[in-house]
């Protein structure tokens, strides 16, 4: 695996505990009392967008499925709420995973910031079809503050999987 | 040649195909979604999920509350001096209202039994501490840091030093979830203190409060406070909920438009009072049954009725 497509380095593969805390972790930022604050993003679908284009055979539909649940009941929010956005998702980023990983860091972010506003704006939907009050504009600045987030995210996340870039190639094995 | 009428061994294990998958998983949330909403049934899987959730909350809040703790701790002896000074300055003020009201009770109870009427109910309740708002931004609900663990059930009114907060709608293993009073459509049933008038105050969701269905021409003035008229059987009567700020009567319209702002300190955190459920009220009468003895009782009392108001 390369960080793109077009890149010539090659990745360490991802271990799995990583993909696991990395997404726990994420569940824990939104439950900081700064989610609270105007657009925050959501932290939970950042980084599950992140894994469903990188490791869609790991991350699928499942783990979105199971953190949509733990975000609603978290939330206080109607159950399936974050369930049915995260697992629209997680569908639709793993099948942009083989175009999107072609492009640079920022054309990746670009593409990625529809996911993320969709998410949001499903949520909405549903809310707000069932008699729930209109949150405000502030609810969709999240997305956009996540797609600048993509750039950092990813080099965050993937920073496990660099290998050195000299390599000593007398190492004993 | 046994082995070429075997299939050929799976070399890509892939499960089920990912559209197959997506709409399993679509149907399955939008099930939830309409199941938790309108009948209300899955409260055993959320309180399941809360019991791990929970506890990671409650670490993830503990920063913030570290900060507000330090914030109280390094405030100066001064500050904490003058505040003290103005409670003890409030307790005198209010002395010699609060010292009657012990025999007033008494007084009160004396006379309801005189006149053969029901005892008022007394408040008895726990307090909580409220733990955080939840996340939700299309509600406002907080939670407290007491649930089923202490007795709490759905459905308990909830009051701070001011008013009425909210009333209990969730109930956890060791929290619970209290919908404020101004979250959307939350109803509260009301009457104006100074002309005695009943009516429900509903919330508007941006922390203000509607009182509804009042004819334009209605005797409301801004400053009027509401208390809890009790005609539901939650809240018990007295608690002041709202004061109004703003009344807007357009003649197009058959009802006013009477905007309220919470009298508790609704939105901030601190310590609420949880009191226990009423007894039950008295059942109702029954439905007017025939309409030749019940009816014409009921148009003689409306002719009246209009006589006074004429």
């Amino acid at each position: 695996m390369q960080p793109t497509f077009s890149s010539s380095r090659i990745l360490l593969p991802v271990r799995p505990w990583f993909i696991f805390f990395s997404l726990i972790g994420a569940a824990l930022l939104n439950f900081l009392p700064t989610a609270h604050w105007p657009g925050m993003p959501d932290w939970v679908a950042l980084v599950l967008c992140f894994w469903s284009v990188r490791e869609f055979r790991r991350v699928g539909m499942g783990w979105a499925f199971v953190l949509g649940l733990v975000m609603d009941v978290a939330d206080g929010a109607v159950l399936g709420q974050h369930c049915f956005a995260y697992v629209l998702l997680a569908y639709v980023s793993a099948s942009l995973s083989r175009r999107l990983l072609w492009f640079p860091l920022f054309q990746q972010a670009l593409q990625v910031m529809p996911l993320l506003v969709a998410a949001q704006v499903i949520q909405a939907l549903m809310r707000l079809a069932v008699g729930a009050d209109f949150p405000g504009w502030g609810y969709f600045i999240g997305p956009l503050i996540a797609t600048l987030l993509w750039i950092p995210a990813t080099f965050i996340l993937l920073l496990p999987q660099y290998r050195p870039v000299h390599q000593d190639p007398n190492r004993p094995i | 040649m046994a082995g070429i009428d075997h299939a050929p061994p799976p070399f890509f294990k892939q499960g089920p195909a990912p559209l197959a998958l997506l709409t399993f998983y679509i149907a399955i949330s939008l099930a939830i979604f309409v199941v938790d909403l309108r009948f209300r049934s899955l409260d055993l899987l959320r309180q399941s999920i809360a019991l791990i959730v929970d506890p990671v909350q409650r670490i993830a809040q503990t920063p913030g509350s570290l900060v507000d703790y330090a914030a109280t701790y390094l405030q100066g002896m001064r500050a904490l001096q003058s505040e003290n000074n103005e409670l003890k300055h409030a307790k005198l003020t209010s002395a010699p209202d609060l010292e009657r009201v012990a025999q007033l009770e008494s007084e009160n109870g004396r006379l309801r039994k005189l006149l053969e009427v029901k005892e008022r109910e007394k408040a008895k309740g726990q307090v909580a501490q409220i733990l955080y708002t939840a996340r939700d931004p299309f509600s406002r609900k907080v939670i407290v840091d007491k649930g089923q663990q202490s007795g709490i059930i759905a459905g308990q009114p909830t009051i701070d030093e001011a008013g009425v907060v909210g009333q209990v709608t969730r109930v956890f293993a060791f929290s619970a979830e209290i919908t404020l009073i101004t979250d959307k459509d939350q109803a509260v049933p009301v009457q104006i203190v100074r002309s005695g008038q009943r009516s429900v105050v509903f919330g508007l969701g941006n922390g203000q409060l509607e009182l509804r269905y009042m004819p334009t021409n209605a005797d409301i003035q801004v400053g009027d406070v509401l208390v809890t008229s009790g005609l539901d059987g939650v809240y018990l009567p007295g608690f002041p909920v709202a004061k109004v700020v703003n009344i807007e009567r357009d003649s197009a319209y058959s009802f006013a438009r009477i905007f309220c702002l919470p009298v508790a300190g609704v939105e901030n955190f601190g310590e609420v009072m949880v009191l226990d459920r009423r007894q039950p009220l008295p059942p109702a009468p029954p439905a007017a049954a025939s309409r030749g003895t019940v009816g014409g009782e009921g148009g003689r009392l409306n002719k009246r009725r209009a006589m006074n108001a004429n």
